[in-house]
This record gives structure tokens, C-alpha cells and sequence, in this order.
């Protein structure tokens, strides 16, 4: 057979009896490492939960199995953790809320100064990465620690009860961003992009990546262990409960926050976007919205449709600046 | 306890936590019927053959070893068929429908090219069937007799095998090559073949040769006249009659000008081989609009390039030498076409009349039990007469008239034959849940605009009887097959044990079950499900 490209559900899909073993995702390995393995305490469909084995899976192979974790507080840290249950499969580390970045630094330093080659990973939810641990995490930056950081971004505080982060997005609803008055929930122009901020240090590698494109995910995890020195990584992680969605819906979501602009998927280089994933079937942000009870208040009996304007003005400023419709769209094969 | 520097605890996995106490809901993988297999009026399993096809190599023989298993006409079939299949395909919905009929043709074609051949693996019943007819109903019926390990012996008026197959079907559309291999890999099974001899008498010839059961499938080989004013001297035949001539190998004399009457297939047939016979002009007329045409867009389309001319609503009332005059017609409320009183005159040297054939019964005179309705024969679910013992199938009987019915009801004869010769009912057909287009997660699949199969060039498609429409060459047959989404059936991509949060699905390594949920963890999120990409999970709720 000549070089036929196509091989039905191509590169989208974990797995693909048509290639070879060695072409298919981590997850679609029945020996994965299965880093957080079954058991765990999260809710029904957890992106997060699905968003760390993904991560440190790949990890896990690109580094040979020597890796070690250290994880903030937070919903993956006390879903996988109840004493005396523990779900890690790595070596694993629970450090604070606020200090998961430079507990990472030192166990990089640590090992260094004992000469071992194993790796190590930082991680957090988007609280404890870009609002309370901010300033840990942007020490790890400047002293070019030789970490790969990853934010798990649901969005919100979801473990004490989806409270409103730097991350959490305009309009949507949390325990403390009510669906009321003129401005309903979390208000517009606040918050924080994490990546863009972590490329201004001009770090060796800074990339976004979700739930719903497993190979580029993958791909971004293998290319930053390949990489020494501190990477950023950070991956867009539904989370049913917070969100006010389907447990069945979680990675449709994340697709959805890609495909409709949302969520630019990029990555960079010393502080230069190197890469853009195109969006392939463009969708306006109402789909995407539509499916989480956060945003019900937009639409219904009291619809504003000007707030939904404003977030597709958002959506449409990160296509331009993204350049997320310029490429050629990926085909999968 | 030895405890490592700076551990006091022991640690336990989180393992012990059975999660699938969480469960509302579990998936559960399905084998839902897709629309393909559905449509096909073969019985063909189009989603499997498929799938076997899409490893290309040596899994072609796997795939059209499955397709052998109902319908031993692959090649034939991949040219002829109208391919009710791709009209039912969801990936319809999607871009384009996926090009069974040409991955069945390669197959086909693949199995002549390789010499691949059938066995009978029953041993021998002892039993001895008839088969009336040798058409694709009959010998499909035989086929599967004579695999099922039964004497059979096929009976046929005409002088070779194949019925409208060889004496309807034109060449350009159905090289005789390729229908004499599949009609000889049949005959190789044992079947005994009786050619230029006509059945008169069912019971006389069941009781000479005594046969234990009788199938029959006599096909409907008289055209329809139409009562048409005709001068004596006007040239008038019938476009059966015309191409069985062509089917003996006889180039018939229309003329410089050939008017075809009627709006089915053989009706465009008999004006693409007017072309062919050397017609400078060849005209269809029909009453009625291009919308309301029962032939195939498709081939209305290649006569049209082909340079046939259409003449819609348009009736025939008087032939004369030379010139045929038409009245124009308009469709009532109703789309009924209704005389208008306006005619004009048509130059012609010929008249070739298309309106439909009848099926020729009279052997069955006399022969109690069997019912006659509308000119055909009433037969029960298993293709059996009013005449305990006697079946019949094909064009004879009230169902669409095309080959691939017909082939279907030879299989579903021969099974109900076999069940009828050994005191048993026919197993009921399964009646799996539709495999429906919402179902299927269609992001996963990749952008795979259809391979269309080349055609002949134009100047040598009105001057020759050469094949038109050509095969798919390898790499796009295997293009097609893969652009199958394997509708309601697991296509082993790993997608649900990749998107599983709670590690619940087990790859299993067997290729029957490739994947099982472990219901101690599943939490019932139904990920998996909305995530499969063929719609080959079900949530279904827990009794709880
Ligand atoms: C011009 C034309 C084009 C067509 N094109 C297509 C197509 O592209 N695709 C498609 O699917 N279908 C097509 N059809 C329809 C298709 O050919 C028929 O539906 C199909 O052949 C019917 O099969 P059968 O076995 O019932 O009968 P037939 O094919 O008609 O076979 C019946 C056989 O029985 C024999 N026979 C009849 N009476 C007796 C007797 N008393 N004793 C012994 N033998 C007897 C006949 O000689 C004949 O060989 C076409 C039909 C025509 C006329
Ligand atoms: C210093 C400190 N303040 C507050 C808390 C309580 N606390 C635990 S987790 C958490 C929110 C975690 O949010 P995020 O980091 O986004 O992770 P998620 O639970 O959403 O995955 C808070 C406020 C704490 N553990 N430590
Ligand atoms: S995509 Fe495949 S399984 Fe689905 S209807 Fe079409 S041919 Fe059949
Ligand atoms: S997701 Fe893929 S592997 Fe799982 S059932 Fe569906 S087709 Fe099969
Ligand atoms: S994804 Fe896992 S937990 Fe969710 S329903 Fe499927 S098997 Fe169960
Ligand atoms: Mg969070």
C-alpha cells in the first residue's frame, strides 16, 4: 500500500486499529501509568480528573517513569487523597494551597543537588496557580526552575464551592458572583490570562491545551519534558458540578470553548506564540454556553443578549489574535 | 513497620473505594443495525465487510468472504445495484455517503483477479431441489441450496445463464466477463444447470425429476404493449425483446432516428444502446416529468452525456411511418399526467416500447394451491407459495423489481427451503435497534471527502459497449471503506477507555469484546458514551 493518509477516525479520536501501536495515544495503551487511578473521589465526568492522568500519563512515559508531583490544594488534591486512600500512582507530593510552584522549585533543586535525573511536575487548580500561588509561580518563572508547571483551570474555587478565581469567566455564575442585577455574575474586564503572563516571562515554553484534544495535549506534555528549565502548561478542565452541566458533557464543553474561540489553544516559545491549533467547525459561543447552568441567566425569560455579544466579541478578538481561523484546519489524517 | 525517611502513615489505594455505588446509569456497548445493512435488500451486512476491509491486505478476503455468506454476485453486484445501501448511509448526513457500492465492486473484482472460490462445508442432504429460472434470483437460490449440502438443479429456457442479468442489463454497464466467473463459482458448487429448456408444466416436472422441494424465479420476461395506432408499415418492438437480442450477441436495425417509450431503466438501457447501435438521434419520451422518472438519476445523467434527448410530458398517440405523433401533457393536482390536446410530430425510424414487463405464468396452470394477484405469485415471509414445497422469488413475486431483491429472496427461499425439507421454522431475523446519525460523535472523524469511480471517456461511451462507469483503483477503495463510521458498532478506537475520569473500561485483547466497564468504579457519567464515536454505547438506567 502507497502513503494513504486516511485512517478513519485519523488523529482525533485516543486510539486506531488501522496504525501502528506506537502512533496512538498514551491512553489508548492498556499499560498506561494510569497516574491517578480508579477509586478517586471526583464528581461523575471530572475534567480534572481526566485532564491529570492525561497529563501525567504522557509524562510519565516521556520521562521514563522517573517523576515526581507536587499538587496544590484543591479538588484534585482532596478527591484522590482521603487518608488512608490514596489514588496516586506517581510519587506524589500534597503541598499547600498557595505554594505548589516553589515546593516544586525545591524538589527540582533538591534533586539536583543529589545528582538524580528525575523529573518534576507542578500542579494546581487555577486558584492555587494564577491567584494565591501567583507568586510562587512567577518566582519559578524568573529563576527558570527546571519544572513543568500545570494549571487544571475549572474556572473556580470548586472545592470550597465554586467560588469566583482570576480565571473564572465574564457573566458566569458562582457561589459568590450572583446572577443579579444589571451586570449578572462575575463581572466583565476582571481576570487573568495565566499563559499570556507566564510567556512575559519568557520562559522556554508556555502552552494551553483542554480536555477535548487528547494528541495535542499529549504532544505539548512530551515536547515540554523534552524541554529543561520552567514550562507552563494549561489545560482547560470542565467541571460539571461548577459549571451547572452534564457529567456527559465535559469534553463536548471543552471542544465547544475551542471551536467557538473561547479558549485559545496555543503554544509559545520565549515568549513568542509559535503555534495555533485552527478552530474546524466554527460555532458561535452561544453553543458553548447554552449547556452550562452558569450562563442560563443569558438566555430564557430575562435573555441579554448583549452580554452573549460581548463574550462572542471576546471569542472573535481571540480568533483574530490567534490567528485561529488563518491556518489550514487540521483534517485528521 | 520500616517506614522511609520522613513517612509515618501507611498508605492504602483508592481502589478499595467501589465509585460505581455512584451509579444512576451504566453504558453497555451495542450492536445496533446500521442503515446500510438496513437498506440492503441482499441482506448484506455492509458495516462488517466494511470493517474487515478497511485493514485492505489480506482482510479483502475476510470481506468478501462475508459478502460471499448472502450474496454470491460481489462483482456483479458492485456495477448493477442501485445501491439502496448508500442511500440509507449516514455519512450522507455527514459529507457524502461512503462508496459501498464501488468498495464491493473492488472486492469483487479482487476475488475474480485471485481466483478466490467457495466450498460446500454441509454434508449431503440427499434432497433434491428444483430451481426454475437462472436469473439472479434463482441461482442465488441455488448458491445457498447447494451450500446448505441439497441436489439442486437449475432449469432455464435461455441458451446461457444469467437471466436479465445477461439478456436486460447492457454490456457497457455489465461485461459478461465478470458475470460468467460468478455464475461458473456457483455452477463449481455442484449445481446442475439445464439450459434451453422451458418449464410447461410445474407438476409434470416436479414429479419426472422428483424434486423434494421447487423454487422458482421465472422473472418477468414480456414487455407491455401499449394500444397504439400503428400503421402497418411502422416499426415497433419491444425494448425486452431488443436487448435480449443484444444478450444473443445480434446488433438489431433501428435506424438513423429511435424513440423510446416509457421512463424506467431499461427504458434509458434501450436508448443508451440505440446510441451505441449507431442512432444518430435517440429520444426518450415519457409522460410525465424528470422528477417523476422512476430510472436512476445517475444513469439518466450518463445518457444524457451520452447525448440521449428527453422528451417530458409527452404521450404517444399514433405511429406512422417515419414519425410518431405526441400529444403534450400536464400533471393535475394529483401528478397525474392528463392529456392537453396539443401534439406534435417526431421524426422516427423506430419505436421502442419500455412500459414494463409481465411475468409469463402459464406453467404454473393447473398447479393447485398457488395464488395469482396482479400477475404475480402471493408468497408467505419465507418466499413460500400457497403450494407447500414450492417457493418462489424475484420479479414473479409483489416486491421492487432489481437484482438485488431478487437475490435476497433467493437466500431467504433457500433458508426457508432448507427449514421446510427438515420439518423446522426459519430462524426470526434479528431486530436490533436502528443505528440513527444522532447517535454518532462525528468530530472524531476524519475530513474525508468521497472517491467517485472514473467514467469512460464520452466518444467511446456512444460508439461502444465498453464498461462506463470504472473500478476505484486500490488506494481509493481503501480510502472509502475507511471512511466508514462503523454506525452503532465499536470500531476499536480506544476513544471510551481514553475518556473514562474514573479508569472503568478494561481493554480486553479480544477482539469479540474488545472493551468491558468495570462496574465497581463506572460512576455512570456517561462520557464514554457521548465521546464513542460510532454511537456503540448505550446509558441505560440502574434499577435502583
Ligand atoms: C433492461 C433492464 C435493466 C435492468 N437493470 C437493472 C440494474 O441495473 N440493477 C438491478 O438491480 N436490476 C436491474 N434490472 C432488473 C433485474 O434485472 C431484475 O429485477 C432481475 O433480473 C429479476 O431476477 P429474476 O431472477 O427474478 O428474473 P430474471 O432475471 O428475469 O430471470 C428469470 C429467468 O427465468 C427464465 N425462465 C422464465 N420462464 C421460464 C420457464 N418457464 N422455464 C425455464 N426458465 C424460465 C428466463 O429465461 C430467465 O433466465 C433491469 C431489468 C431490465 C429489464
Ligand atoms: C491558604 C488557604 N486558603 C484557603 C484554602 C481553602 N481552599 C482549599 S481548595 C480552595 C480552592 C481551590 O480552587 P482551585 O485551586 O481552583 O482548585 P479546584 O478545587 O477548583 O480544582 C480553597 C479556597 C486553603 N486550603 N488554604
Ligand atoms: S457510515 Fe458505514 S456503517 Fe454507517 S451507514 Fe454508512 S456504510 Fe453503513
Ligand atoms: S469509543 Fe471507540 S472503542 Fe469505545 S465503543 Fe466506541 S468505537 Fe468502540
Ligand atoms: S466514562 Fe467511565 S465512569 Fe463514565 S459512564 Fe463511562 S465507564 Fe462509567
Ligand atoms: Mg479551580
Amino acid at each position: 500500500m502507497t502513503d494513504l493518509k486516511l485512517y478513519q477516525v485519523g488523529t482525533f479520536a485516543a486510539g486506531n486499529r488501522l496504525v501502528d501501536l506506537e502512533l496512538r495515544s498514551v491512553q489508548a495503551h492498556a499499560d498506561r501509568a494510569n497516574s491517578i487511578t480508579s477509586g478517586h473521589r471526583a464528581c461523575q465526568g471530572c475534567g480534572e480528573a481526566l485532564g491529570a492522568r492525561y497529563v501525567l500519563d504522557a509524562a510519565m512515559r516521556a520521562a521514563g517513569g522517573d517523576v515526581v508531583v507536587a499538587n496544590a490544594t484543591g479538588c484534585l488534591e482532596v478527591f484522590s487523597t482521603p487518608y488512608p486512600e490514596s489514588s496516586w500512582q506517581v510519587a506524589w507530593l500534597h503541598s499547600l494551597f498557595g505554594n505548589a510552584p516553589a515546593v516544586a522549585a525545591g524538589m527540582a533543586a533538591g534533586l539536583r543537588a543529589l545528582g538524580r535525573e528525575t523529573r518534576v511536575v507542578g500542579q494546581g487548580g487555577d486558584g492555587g496557580t494564577v491567584d494565591i500561588g501567583f507568586g510562587c509561580l512567577s518566582g519559578m518563572f524568573e529563576r527558570n526552575d527546571d519544572v513543568l508547571y500545570v494549571c487544571y483551570d475549572n474556572q473556580g474555587y470548586m472545592n470550597t464551592g465554586v467560588q469566583r478565581s482570576g480565571a473564572t469567566p465574564p457573566a458566569a455564575r458562582t457561589a459568590n458572583t450572583a446572577p443579579l442585577g444589571p451586570e449578572p455574575g462575575n463581572a466583565f474586564g476582571q481576570g487573568k490570562s495565566a499563559p499570556l503572563i507566564a510567556m512575559a516571562h519568557e520562559i522556554p515554553y508556555v502552552a494551553t491545551a483542554t480536555v477535548a484534544d487528547l494528541r495535542d495535549l499529549e504532544r505539548k506534555v512530551e515536547k515540554a519534558m523534552s524541554i529543561r528549565g520552567a514550562r507552563y502548561l494549561h489545560v482547560l478542565v470542565p467541571c460539571p458540578l461548577g459549571w451547572a452541566a452534564a457529567s456527559s458533557d465535559t469534553i463536548r464543553l471543552a471542544r465547544l470553548a475551542t471551536e467557538s474561540g473561547i479558549f485559545p489553544v496555543f503554544e509559545a516559545e520565549y515568549g513568542e506564540v509559535t503555534a495555533a491549533t485552527p478552530i474546524r467547525r466554527p460555532v458561535p459561543v452561544d453553543e458553548y454556553l447554552r449547556l452550562q447552568g452558569r450562563f442560563a441567566h443569558l438566555f430564557g425569560k430575562h435573555a441579554r443578549p448583549d452580554l452573549v455579544a460581548r463574550i462572542q466579541a471576546a471569542a472573535d478578538r481571540n480568533i483574530v489574535r490567534f490567528g485561529l481561523v488563518e491556518a489550514e484546519p487540521r483534517t485528521g489524517s | 513497620m520500616d517506614h522511609p525517611f520522613a513517612i509515618t502513615l501507611d498508605v492504602g489505594s483508592s481502589r478499595a473505594n467501589k465509585t460505581g455505588s455512584w451509579r444512576t446509569e451504566r453504558p453497555l456497548y451495542v450492536h445496533n443495525q446500521p442503515p446500510c445493512n438496513r437498506a440492503c435488500p441482499a441482506g448484506e451486512d455492509v458495516r462488517t465487510w466494511l470493517y474487515d476491509a478497511e485493514e485492505g491486505g489480506d482482510a479483502y478476503e475476510r470481506a468478501w468472504r462475508r459478502i460471499m455468506e448472502v450474496n454470491p454476485f460481489p462483482a456483479v453486484m458492485g456495477r448493477v445495484c442501485y445501491h439502496p445501501c448508500e442511500t440509507g448511509c449516514n455519512r450522507g448526513q455527514l459529507d457524502e455517503a461512503v462508496g459501498i457500492n464501488s468498495v464491493e465492486r473492488f472486492l469483487g473484482d479482487e476475488a475474480i483477479r485471485c481466483g478466490w472460490q467457495v466450498t460446500v462445508d454441509q454434508p449431503s442432504s440427499g434432497l433434491r431441489v428444483l430451481v426454475v429460472g437462472a436469473g439472479p434470483s434463482g441461482l442465488s437460490a441455488a448458491y445457498q441450496l447447494a451450500r446448505l449440502g441439497h441436489e439442486v438443479t437449475i432449469i432455464e429456457a435461455a441458451a446461457k445463464p444469467g437471466g436479465m442479468m445477461r439478456y436486460g442489463i447492457p454490456e457497457y454497464r455489465l461485461p459478461r466477463e465478470v458475470l460468467d466467473a460468478e455464475i461458473q463459482r456457483i455452477l463449481d458448487l455442484g449445481v446442475h444447470l439445464q439450459l434451453g429448456t422451458t418449464v410447461t408444466d410445474l407438476d409434470a416436472t416436479m414429479r419426472e425429476g422428483r424434486y423434494d422441494a421447487a423454487f422458482l424465479a421465472v422473472g418477468a420476461q414480456l414487455g407491455r404493449r401499449a394500444h397504439l395506432p400503428a400503421g402497418t408499415a411502422s416499426h415497433v418492438v419491444d425494448a425486452v425483446a431488443l436487448l435480449h437480442h443484444l444478450g444473443e450477441g445480434d446488433r438489431p436495425m433501428l435506424g438513423r432516428r429511435v424513440a423510446i417509450y416509457g421512463g424506467g431503466n431499461t427504458a434509458v438501457d434501450a436508448a443508451r444502446t440505440a446510441k451505441r447501435l449507431g442512432a444518430e438521434e435517440s429520444v426518450v419520451v415519457y409522460r410525465r416529468t424528470r422528477e417523476r422518472m422512476p430510472a436512476h438519476d445517475a444513469e439518466v445523467r450518463e445518457a444524457e452525456e451520452e447525448g440521449v434527448r428527453f422528451t417530458w410530458l409527452s404521450s404517444i398517440t399514433q405511429v406512422e411511418e417515419g414519425s410518431l405523433t405526441i400529444e403534450r401533457m400536464e400533471l393535475d393536482e394529483t401528478g397525474f399526467p392528463q392529456p392537453t390536446g396539443v401534439t406534435e410530430q417526431l421524426p422516427a425510424d423506430s419505436l421502442v416500447l419500455a412500459l414494463g414487463q409481465d411475468s409469463d405464468l402459464r406453467f404454473l396452470d393447473g398447479v393447485s394451491g398457488i395464488e395469482v394477484d396482479h400477475g404475480v405469485v402471493t408468497v408467505d415471509e419465507q418466499m413460500m407459495t400457497g403450494r407447500p414445497g414450492v417457493f418462489a422469488g424475484g420479479d414473479m413475486v409483489p416486491d421492487q423489481r432489481s437484482a438485488t431483491v431478487g437475490i435476497g429472496h433467493g437466500r431467504r427461499a433457500a433458508l426457508g427451503v432448507d427449514a421446510w425439507l427438515h420439518g423446522r421454522t426459519t430462524a426470526q431475523p434479528d431486530d436490533a435497534a436502528p443505528a440513527e446519525f444522532e447517535a454518532l460523535n462525528t468530530w472524531y472523524f476524519a475530513d474525508a471527502p468521497r472517491a467517485h469511480r472514473p467514467l469512460l471517456e464520452a466518444v467511446r461511451r456512444s460508439s461502444t459497449f465498453d464498461e462506463v462507469v470504472q473500478s476505484l483503483d486500490a488506494d481509493s477503495a481503501l480510502y472509502e471503506a475507511r471512511r466508514c463510521m462503523s454506525c452503532g458498532n465499536c470500531l476499536s478506537c480506544d476513544n471510551c477507555f481514553g475518556v473514562c475520569p474514573d479508569n472503568a473500561i478494561i481493554k480486553t485483547g479480544d477482539p469479540d469484546t474488545p472493551y468491558l466497564i468495570d462496574l465497581d468504579y463506572c460512576k455512570g457519567c456517561g462520557l464514554c458514551a457521548a465521546e464513542c464515536p460510532a454511537g456503540a454505547i448505550r446509558m441505560a438506567p440502574e434499577d435502583i
